[in-house]
Order: structure tokens, then sequence, then C-alpha cells
């Protein structure tokens, strides 16, 4: 695999973690549980759109082909998507959608501050513009999770719960494989123990914080970075493409 | 407003736009604790880069003037013209003054 | 004279003064009454509107589109909010006001209740029902009551970029593929009428409008402003090779307005009666929500509580 293959995967595998997390959060639209935090979200969702575009958009012009942040969005198909598993679980009850964004947001905000760095100028561009976005993402959904943590017993014990079921997912966060690895010793990716460390004193913190308990690491999926979803991703897709498979070629 | 203890509290709001002026009430909102209503009064009154500072208030603690009060608390200003700089006349010819 | 006539004399002086009516200034029952009832009405038709458009944040066309989207659906959500902070000053509490809502009791505005069927739905609420609803609230920036006149001099900031995104999808349908054109033609042909139901009943039976214009709360009739949306949506209709699904439409030189058909009152009012297509899924959804949310808001309080606690030991 060339540089520029690696780099345009690379792009996509975040560009498609925040598109699918942000098409999930968009689903809460209308329906939150209160109306100010149901705003709350939608900025979420707006923020992680706003940067999956940046990074598509780059994706299509490292990879030289013409793709636009369109093509790439609403034209691939399942087996190309490289989202991690994490992000494409459905949204369940609210504490579920919070731990679900506070286990993306504690690896999402170390890996843009470590992505301001990058030797690749376009990525440290995005990432700059990024982190403000994500340290705010992190303060919400901390503070959402401790008040459910320390909150009534029933917040606590559906917060537990939703870490519970989330926590298998958090191992593909990390994985390097030889496309990562290559990454990291041109610069333009960060290595990834370092956001894991970072991400485990979060995650660390904000749970003693919450009274809640740290899921013990067990089996990890993984698969997700392959194009190997759940049966979930299907449907998502499905929905995000209906009207540019519908009407092929149309403008929008 | 409300009374009923399982309700989130009612914030005022206010914000100021830019550096130097004052904090300006813009209106309210619903938050269990100070921190939240300091997070959704940026969600919700500064989507359009409206502010870079924000002060909330418990809408509780806000004493007010009774508008029957108005006449007796304001209009003894009426006629303190000398207080104003137009009321003083200058001598012709006189600068920076 | 009595003490109420003289207080409702000077009420009605300031009213005639153009001064703003204040939350602790005295003011007539029936104003304070008609101000919370249309207010809340206003809230939760914000509120209640985020539903048929959200209903296709998820399948926008384009990620330009979804993201304009979901930004024009979360102002309505933070104008939802100015309306209900701007009914509280009234005294009634936002959970009383949710209340009335979800028990069916309040009213909110019936074009939500149409569902969205393709995507030109949502080029039509934006350029037909924000249109219409801009119209509306141009005017109540001028409203007597004070916080109601802020909240609106607020929203139609924010509003004035919704009516010219769903026009912008309406005109780029209209000239793409004959499919597209197709869709949007069918979106203005089911919204049309809907839309001019909007401004209300005609003015000769509308029977809150009287006083609302003795007050100021309204500043021009429901004739005159559905008048006035007609003869600019029209004419926006053409320019993108629309047309009008109105056949008695005809412009006046004289009047120098549009001549135009009748609205069926009874559609208009069985859909206010709970009749609409889309009524109950509506008031489904947003019980659905709260019901859902209610351990959330408990968990909150619950946790602000022991924080106090704790800072005070």
């Amino acid at each position: 695999m060339s540089q520029q293959e690696a780099l345009f995967t690379y792009c996509l595998r975040q560009a498609d973690d925040l598109l699918i997390l942000s098409h999930r959060l968009s689903e809460w639209c209308g329906h939150g549980p209160v109306l100010e935090e149901d705003i709350a979200l939608t900025n979420r969702a707006l923020d992680h759109i706003g940067e999956a575009r940046n990074l598509l958009t780059y994706a299509g012009q490292v990879e030289g082909k013409g793709r636009t942040e369109d093509d790439l969005a609403f034209l691939r198909a399942e087996r190309q998507f490289v989202n991690t598993k994490l992000v494409e679980q459905p949204n369940g009850d609210y504490a579920f959608t919070i731990a679900r964004s506070f286990l993306f947001d504690a690896y999402h905000l170390p890996l843009a501050e470590a992505l301001t760095k990058s030797s690749d100028a376009q990525l440290a561009a995005i990432a700059g513009k990024a982190v403000k976005e994500a340290q705010y993402h992190l303060r919400h959904s901390s503070d959402w999770l401790k008040r459910f943590g320390d909150g009534t017993e029933e917040s606590h014990r559906r917060a537990q719960a939703a870490l519970d079921g989330l926590w298998t997912f958090t191992g593909e966060l990390f994985v390097q494989d030889d496309l990562h690895q290559g990454l990291v010793k041109a610069g333009v990716a960060p290595d990834l123990i370092a956001i894991k460390a970072s991400f485990d004193e979060t995650v660390d913190n904000v749970l003693a914080e919450a009274t809640l308990k740290r899921p013990v690491d067990g089996f990890m999926a993984s698969g997700g970075r392959q194009g190997k979803h759940g049966e979930n991703m299907g449907f998502i897709l499905a929905e995000i493409q209906y009207l540019q498979r519908a009407y092929p070629g149309a403008k929008w | 407003m409300s009374n009923n203890p399982n309700n989130w509290p009612l914030w005022e709001i206010f914000i100021q736009s830019k550096r130097g002026l004052e904090h300006k009430h813009v209106g309210s909102l619903h938050a269990a604790d100070p921190q939240m209503a300091i997070e959704n009064a940026r969600d919700v009154y500064t989507r359009r880069q409206e502010g870079q500072s924000i002060w909330v208030v418990p809408a509780g603690a806000i004493s007010s003037s009774q508008p029957e009060d108005a006449a007796m608390l304001f209009d003894p200003a009426d006629d303190k013209t000398y207080r104003h700089p137009t009321f003083y006349t200058m001598p012709e010819g006189a600068k920076y003054i | 004279m009595t003490d109420l006539t003289i207080l409702e004399e000077r009420f009605q002086a300031k009213i005639d003064a153009e001064l703003k009516i204040e939350p602790k200034d005295w003011m007539p029952e029936k104003y304070r009454k008609n101000l919370i009832r249309q207010i809340s009405q206003h809230a939760h038709s914000e509120v209640v509107g985020m539903l048929p458009e959200g209903n296709w944040i998820t399948r926008a066309p384009s990620l330009r589109r979804k993201a304009i989207l979901l930004a024009k659906v979360q102002d309505e959500a933070g104008h939802g909010l100015y309306l209900y902070s701007a009914a509280e000053t009234l005294g009634t509490s936002r959970e009383q006001t949710i209340d009335d809502l979800l028990s069916g009791k309040a009213k909110y505005s019936s074009i939500f209740n149409y569902p969205t069927l393709t995507w030109a739905d949502i080029g039509a609420v934006g350029w037909l029902v924000d249109g219409a609803a801009i119209m509306n609230q141009v005017m109540l920036c001028r409203t007597s009551y004070g916080p109601y006149a802020r909240a609106m001099v607020r929203i139609c900031k924010e509003e004035s970029f919704h009516q010219r995104q769903g026009y912008e999808i309406m005109a780029v349908l209209a000239n793409g593929t004959p499919e597209q054109k197709e869709m949007a033609q069918d979106a203005l042909n089911r919204w049309w009428w809907p839309s001019l139901m909007m401004f209300g009943p005609t003015d000769a039976n509308s029977p809150h409008s009287a006083e609302s214009m003795k007050w100021k709360i309204k500043r021009q009739s429901n004739d005159e402003l559905r008048q006035i949306f007609i003869d600019r949506t029209v004419q926006q209709a053409e320019v993108i090779g629309l047309s009008v699904p109105d056949p008695a439409l005809k412009w006046n030189e004289a009047t120098q307005h549009y001549d135009w058909g009748t609205i069926d009152w009874s559609e208009f009012n069985n859909v206010v009666a709970g009749n609409g297509p889309c009524n109950k899924e509506r008031m489904v959804a947003r019980n659905k929500a709260h019901d859902e949310g209610a351990w959330v808001r408990e968990a909150a309080l619950a946790y602000a509580a022991k924080k106090l606690k704790r800072k005070a030991a």
C-alpha cells in the first residue's frame, strides 16, 4: 500500500467515526429528554459533521480521483466504511447515548490534540479546529456521566449498564495495524499507545467521580476498521444514502 | 416561577457580546445546576457567536423594583438638569471644555 | 369610576402610546390569558415543528443539506425555548405549559400535522411554512408585551435563513431532473393551501382578533398578512418555474394584488379538531420524549442537590 493510499484510508477512518456518530446523535433531534439538551446534542452532531466533511474532502483530494465529500459519504457501500463499531451502536436510552459519546470523546480529544502536530499540514489544520470542539464535547459528556452515576439509583444503574455494554467496543479505537504503524513512522498519525494512556486517565477520573465501575477488559470487538460491521450498519447507510441511491447523478 | 421541586430551576441569562461591553439580559432557561445553566446558555443563546462571556443567575435571586414605585423612584431626577453638561453656558471661544 | 376601570384605562393609554407592557406591570386578566395562550401555542408550534423536518435529517441528500437542516431544526428548539421563557414571565411555569401540550389541552399550529413525504417537502416547509410564519413573526416584533417582542426580534434574526434554505432546495429541484421537478411541484401542491391556512380564520371569523388588535398583541389582520404572503410567493414560484395550485389565481390591476380561490375551511377545522394526517403521531412523539426523559431530569436534580450538600458540608 502506498503512503497516499494509507493516508486516504486514515482520513476515512476518522471521517467515518464522526459521520456515523453524528448520524446517531442526529436521530435524537426533536426527541431529547429536555429541550435544552436537545439543542446541546444537535450542536455535537453539527460539530462532528463539520469535521467529517473536512476529512472527507481531504480524503478525496488525497485519493486524486475527483471524489467529493458527498461521493465518499453517499456512494460507498457497507464494506467500504471503516468506522469503529462503537459509533454505529444504536442510541439506546440517554445513558447509553451519553456513555457512547463519552468513550468516543475521551479518545477523540487526545487524538485531535496529537494530530495538531501531524507532519501532514492539512490533517493538523483540521485537528486544530476540532480540538476546541472536542474539549467541549468531553466536558459535556463527562458532566452528564457524573450526573447519571451519582444521581439516582435508576440513573446509576442505567449508566453502569451502558458502560458495561459498550466497553467491548473500546478496544478497536486503539488497534494499530500495519497501515497505522506506517503513518506513525511518517509522523502523520500519533502512536495510539499515548492516546490510550490519556483515554485511561480520563475514564478513570470521570468514572471515579461518577461512582461508576470501570468494566473489566474482556473480549474486544473489532472489524469495523476493516469494513466488517454489525448488522446495524446496512440500515444506517440505507437511510443516509437513500436519495443519492434512488436518483443517481441528481444534484441537490 | 415553578415551585415544584421536581423541576429544573429557572435561570436568567446574561451575555457579554464583546470584551469591554456590559453583560446584557437575553432571556432564561432551565438547568439543574449552575454549570449546566452555563452550558445550556452557550448552546441556546450563543449559537451565532453572540457571546464571549456568560452569567447565569437563579431567577429567584433577582429582586425587582415595582412598577407602582416607578414615579417615586425615577421622576425626582426629572428636574435635576444641572447633572447634564448641556446645562451650562460656556463663554464663547473657550476650547476643549 | 371603579379602580379596575381606571387601571384598564391607564393600561390602554400605555398601549396607545406604544409603550411596552413589562412583566410586573398591571394588566387585564384577559390580556394575560390571551398572551399566555398565544405565546405557549407559538412555543409548542416551534417544538412540534421540529418533528416533520427532523424526519428528513438522517436522509438529507448531501452533507451540506444535512448540516443546514440540523442547524435549522435546532433553531426551532431554541425558538421554542425563547418563547417558553417569555411565557414564564407571565407567571406560568414551563412544566405547566408543556403539560397542557402533552395532555392535548393546548394547541399548536395545525400545519405540523401534515407529513413530510419527500425531500421536496423540506424545501416546501422552509419556503412556504417558514415564509408564512415569518410574516406573522415580523409583525410580532412590535407586539405590545415586552418579553414577547424581544423573543420575536431574536427569532426573526435567526429565521431569516430558514425561508431562504427552503426556497433554495425548491429552486434546485425545480431545475433538476424531471423527477425532481415533479417532486417539487407535488410538494408545492400539497403545502400551498395548508400554508394559507396558517394565517388563521378570515378576519370575519377570527374569535380573538379584535381584542388582540386593540391591545396591539397583533398589529395586522389575518387577511392582510395572507394577501401579502400570496403576492410575494406567487412571484417566487414563477421565478423557479413552479405553478401555484389555484386555478382562480389572477393578478388584479385595480387592487395591485392577486385574486385567489377559496380555502377549504372544513379541512382546516378537521385538522384543528385532531383529525389531521399526523396529529396522533406528533403527540405520541412528544409524550414519549417527555416520559423517557423523566429519569434524566430527575438524575440531574438529584446530582445537583448532592453537590450542593457536599459544598455546604
